[in-house]
């Protein structure tokens, strides 16, 4: 029942650099091994390749510990974003109970798997014991209706669906999409979506397992798997409908990721920085989408654009398909995948009152550098329009 | 005197412990840094038996415990909000530090108030206007592990139960 505490066994559990804290609490409970180290996922993606010799003695430190518990599932500097790492290398089922310790946890939700963040503490005890406690949530129903125009994507819609709510609407609430505008998405923008409900406060963020997700998955869960979907009666707390065939580009205006407007209020503002990638944007369809508005042409003499894949497998399929030349040679600087500057660590932070327009998930003051910078959240292609005037602009007219 | 620190509404992990201090671990250093980009003033000021109050979704954003244990360890004993965001609840909750749920005490506390805080009977006394709040009783579970001090002591003992 909604409200309720229960505890449950979890089917999966991550965490990424941070592993070193969870480490850290987990001898200190003084349990001799992990509950089941082939339930246990370790991508490096906050700080990689290690920026400062503390983050590398750190990574060294928890490279040690994943030897001695016998952890398997451990992927190292550039492999990618824990979580485009965990889809693609075949973690994610549907119906799985995902905890990881990484609040855009709920990206897992875009396969059908139950999926949240949780604090490094917490998921010691998850190691030590395989079970965590959880609230029984209640459910937001969302009904969208589509397709989207040109140039408007997934993560306009969510950034839409955010400023309707506010950063609090869905705290501690499953969050469930649907409509037409939903069934159309690849399951790159699946993706965005479910990872950005987290901005909203939601718990979780379902999309029903459609034959999109059904395709990613065929080509990499590991084992077999069932399609999940809502009970036809199941019921919702609150239930949202909302006509997405009109909708405009959106961007998240500093400094919350709710203070959201069509872009067309703020063209114009200079930009010092762009930046596409992160688990929200930094997928093959992203750099895809950014590419076909710069191919031939230059970035703003302004301005400064940087390039970070989600993973590994993203960068080669980029490579691949000359999308990396095509943003290089625009003037794009390509860096390692990971996190890159999304949270302020490395590869890009902003300095004292620089304005960055970005494909990531947070805008929060102080979140990508100087506690004096801006930060725009929007679409890649809203981002690759940017670059070429150095200025916001609506990839609608370029 | 407990000194009562306020901030406002939607109050986000980035600014309680920003992101450039997350690969140091150690607790004096996170104690050192505790809301370093929403109050410069606090971590040098704050006293041990301090009590930070926010207004609603207080600690939105990351799953950054630091954001919690940074209080702990600069000896703040309670946070007090008119909500709180899901993660930093259960951060508090799991690290030992009472996440007190108050819409009433969250409007009428201002900066600077004594209060303190009689966990066992629910209520936040404010010595300095002479006010009693009320805050949102924990579940059993829930009481069990901040009784037991947080997530680790609770499975420590449990796991001597065991042996």
């Amino acid at each position: 029942m909604p409200g309720e505490i229960v505890e449950a066994t979890v089917d999966l559990a991550m965490s990424h650099d941070n592993a070193l804290l969870v480490s850290k609490k987990f001898k200190e409970i003084g349990v001799p091994q992990i509950w089941n180290a082939d339930k246990v996922v370790i991508p490096f993606d906050h700080r990689t390749p290690a920026p400062t010799i503390e983050v590398a003695n750190g990574h060294a430190q928890v490279r040690s510990f994943i030897r001695q518990v016998g952890i398997k599932n451990f992927y190292d500097v550039g492999v990618g974003i824990c979580h485009q790492v965990l889809p693609e290398k075949g973690h994610i089922k549907p119906g799985m109970l995902v905890v990881g310790t990484d609040s855009h946890t709920t990206t897992y939700g875009a396969f059908g798997a139950f999926a949240t963040g949780i604090g490094a503490t917490e998921m010691a005890g998850v190691w030590a014991t395989g079970r965590l406690w959880f609230r029984v949530p209640e459910t937001f129903r969302f009904e969208i209706q589509g397709p989207l125009p040109r140039q408007v994507y997934a993560k306009d819609l969510i950034l839409h669906v955010i400023g309707q709510q506010t950063l609090d609407g869905c705290d501690y609430r499953a969050v469930e999409f649907y409509g037409s505008a939903i069934d159309g998405l690849t399951a790159d923008s699946r993706m965005t979506i479910a990872n950005l409900s987290m901005e909203m406060g939601a718990k979780v963020g379902l999309l029903p397992v459609d034959q999109h997700a059904l395709d990613y998955l065929s080509l990499h869960a590991r084992g077999p798997f069932e399609p999940v979907v809502a009970d036809e009666d199941a019921p919702y707390e609150k239930e949202f409908h909302l006509d997405a065939r009109d909708m405009e580009p959106q961007v998240a205006c500093p400094h919350s990721v709710d203070n959201v407007k069509p872009i067309t209020d703020v063209e114009g503002v200079p930009i010092d920085q762009i930046f596409i990638g992160t688990c929200t944007n930094g997928r093959y369809e992203d750099f895809k989408a950014a590419a076909d508005i710069l191919r031939g042409e230059k970035i703003a003499s302004r301005t400064r654009m940087l390039m970070i894949p989600a993973s590994r497998d993203v960068f080669l399929e980029c490579l691949q398909k000359g999308i990396v030349t095509d943003l290089t040679e625009a003037g794009v600087t390509v860096e390692s995948p990971g996190c890159g500057p999304c949270l302020g660590a490395h590869q890009g932070v902003l300095g004292d009152g620089e304005k960055c327009f970005s494909t990531t998930n947070r805008n929060f003051r102080g979140r990508m550098g100087h506690i004096n910078s801006e930060v725009y959240l929007g679409s890649p292609a809203a981002a690759a329009s940017t670059a070429l005037y150095g200025e916001i602009t609506d990839p609608r007219r370029v | 005197m407990s000194r009562a620190w306020t901030y406002g509404d939607n109050v986000n992990t980035d600014v309680l412990y920003p992101g450039r201090h997350l690969a140091n671990i150690d607790p004096k250093y996170q104690a050192a840094h505790a809301l370093e980009d929403l109050d410069p003033g606090f971590a040098k000021t704050v006293q041990a038996g301090d009590v930070v109050v926010g207004g609603k979704f207080f600690g939105c954003g990351s799953s950054r415990e630091q954001a919690v244990t940074c209080l702990k360890y600069a000896g703040v004993p309670f946070v007090i909000a008119a909500s709180f965001a899901r993660i930093y609840y259960r951060n508090a909750i799991n690290n030992g530090l009472p996440p007190l749920v108050s819409p009433e005490a969250s409007a009428k506390i201002q900066s600077g108030d004594d209060v303190t805080v009689d966990l066992e009977a629910g209520l936040i006394r404010n010595r300095t206007r002479n006010e009693t709040y009320r805050f949102e009783a924990f579940p059993e579970f829930l009481q069990r592990l901040l009784a037991a001090g947080g997530l680790i002591p609770y499975l420590r003992q449990q796991v001597l139960v065991k042996q």
